[in-house]
């Protein structure tokens, strides 16, 4: 029997499975057969384990034979290769890490181990995390799906390409400007960055501690919804993460809007902004309005320093985080060197990409004495502004509407020269992970060459639930 | 009360890439030396904001005193997490001559 993979979502095939009309090792087997099918022209996935799949598949049907009942028991997921799963390489797309085998589940793995969900494979993603393209990959480019000569975004870009392309189910990715809901919105699904506290980022590999947060790539709301209910919750062995109830999240998608209100930050609709993205979201905005929405015009003054905040605060954090590179105890080590200052330099020069070392030059720059107080601790400054901004405006609205991105997907290769103008395309995204508020980004439409448009939606703090309401009825309204 | 500026915003990658261990190439020092020029001159707009009484943010959800009590757990297994090391042996990690 022949599963039609490309045509369910991670929810259609839960059931499937708790039918038992089909088996986890089928479903599997499907998945597996297309990717090997597809994966040639994306490259979504950079490793992916055929024989130790089937046995987990194998593993979930025999303990759903058994009696078990857990809510993810057989599913397919696939992980962003910067998350520890037990066994299995963990290289962030980084040569530095070639070889390293991870030791211990990432808390975000563990939970969702236990609800019985399979781990087919491990997707592609700008080194450690940091980029907007996935061309920062030191193990090949990911394409988009919808346009293969253009960049799938990042740095989840595997994740969200897998996703769109069919190739999974669903994907866990991790945010820290944006890295979730830009490639999600580029390549046309649902990404969803939850609030900085909600989920453990236990086995996650650092890239700055106070923006990182895990979350997943879906086809639909639901999904989303229903992972980031196994995904949350307090965790002992993070001491950033936050101790409060995880809602039902899955079960209070109603579609209902009456009486919401939705607020359109003015900043996030300026000059540059592309007229088919405008076109889009406005549209989707009417959609919410004829709804029941309520849209209120809001401000969010700091918005335009959010981006030379954020590159300070990441960077600065990244340069500490990404010292523990160095040869000595993991990874890939230089030869020939004749003292472990020679066999750091070397190593860091030639494990780590251009982007990487960038980042690490600029952050350590931010951080050095005579620079601190001018650079880090104003951007620690600009963020209470920013965080400020938000709370001020979720006085009057429950979430806020807003473009993912203010262009569609570009070429490969088209911003490569240019670190700076790269950067500017996290500026709808970064002000989340400063204020560490949620947000999604879902599909409302498509550019005239069929680039995928992404709605942002954000909402205050440890209230996904909103914006999942949001994103839901919106997904309902448009027939998706 | 005014916010303070650098003087410059020459950075010096040399020396920068030097405390950061990380031996560039001419090269890339070169590269980067331009580029990074460029970022740092774009981020010092925050140095223009009025952020004088502003207490800075240094998590968006701040937690105190995470404390567990000070008891035993198990680690992880010596000869799991030496199965990663580039080199090794005698229950150590082996790297080239630190003191002569």
């Amino acid at each position: 029997m022949s599963v039609d993979v490309a045509c369910m979502t991670f929810c259609e095939a839960l059931r499937l499975l708790e039918e038992e009309a089909c088996s986890s090792e089928e479903l599997v087997q499907a998945l597996l057969d297309r990717i090997r099918d597809r994966d040639p022209d994306l490259h979504a996935y950079i490793d992916v384990n055929e024989g130790d799949a089937l046995e987990q598949a194998r593993t979930a049907d025999r303990a759903r034979a058994a009696g078990a009942s857990g809510r993810l028991l057989g599913a397919p997921i696939a992980v962003k290769d910067i998350l520890n799963v037990r066994g299995q390489p963990c290289t962030c797309a980084s040569q530095i890490l070639s070889g390293y085998r991870a030791l211990y589940d990432a808390t975000a793995i563990r939970k969702l181990r236990e609800e019985g969900a399979v781990f087919v494979g491990r997707t592609n993603m700008d080194e450690f995390a940091m980029g907007s393209s996935t061309e920062n990959s030191a193990l090949g480019v990911t394409r988009n799906p919808a346009d293969l000569e253009r960049v799938p975004g990042g740095s989840s870009g595997g994740s969200a390409a897998a996703v769109a392309g069919r190739e999974a189910l669903a994907a866990l990715g991790t945010d820290t400007g944006g890295s979730i809901r830009q490639p999600a919105a580029f390549c046309g699904c649902v990404g969803l960055k939850p609030s900085y506290g909600r989920v453990s980022r236990y086995g996650l590999v650092a890239f700055a501690s106070s923006l990182d947060q895990i979350g997943p790539i879906t086809h639909d709301v639901r999904d989303a919804a229903l992972l980031l209910e196994v995904l949350a919750g307090h965790d002992p062995y993070d001491s950033t993460s936050v101790d409060l109830p995880v809602p039902a999240y899955a079960q209070q998608l109603d579609g209902d809007l009456a009486g919401v209100r939705i607020g359109l930050p003015r900043e996030y609709f300026i000059e540059g902004l592309g007229e088919t993205i405008r076109a889009c979201v406005l549209a989707a905005v009417d959609t919410c309005r004829d709804r029941g929405a309520e849209i209120v015009d809001v401000s969010l003054p700091h918005t335009e320093y959010a981006i030379a905040a954020y590159y300070v605060i990441a960077t600065a954090e990244a340069s500490a985080n990404l010292a523990r590179y160095d040869g000595v105890r993991y990874g890939f080590r230089a030869d020939g060197a004749r003292d472990p200052i020679e066999m750091y330099g070397k190593t860091r020069a030639s494990g780590f990409g251009a982007e990487v070392k960038r980042r690490i030059i600029l952050g350590t720059y931010v951080l050095s004495s005579g620079y601190y107080d001018a650079y880090y601790l104003s951007a620690q400054k600009v963020r209470t502004l920013i965080r400020r901004d938000f709370e001020e405006s979720f006085e009057k609205c429950d979430v806020l509407v807003t473009p993912t991105t203010p262009t569609p997907a570009y070429r490969i290769g088209e911003k490569t020269d240019d670190p700076l103008e790269m950067y500017m395309g996290d500026v709808f995204t970064a002000t989340a992970n400063l204020a560490g508020i949620p947000g999604l980004s879902l599909p409302c439409g498509e550019t005239a060459e069929g680039l995928p448009v992404g709605l942002q939606i954000l909402g205050p703090a440890f209230k996904e639930e909103n914006v999942l309401r949001v994103a839901y009825a919106y997904e309902q309204a448009r027939g998706a | 009360m005014e916010p303070k500026r650098p003087d410059t915003d020459k950075i010096d990658v040399s020396y920068v890439a030097h405390l950061a261990r990380l031996h560039l190439s001419d090269e890339e020092t070169q590269l980067f030396q331009q580029q990074l020029e460029d970022i740092v001159g774009y981020v010092r707009k925050i140095g223009t904001l009025d952020t004088g009484d502003i207490e800075p943010t240094s998590h968006a959800c701040a937690v105190e005193n995470v404390f567990r009590e000070d008891t035993v757990r198990p680690g992880l297994e010596r000869a799991d997490v030496l199965r990663n090391a580039p080199s090794s042996a005698h229950e150590q990690f082996i790297v080239p001559k630190i003191v002569e």
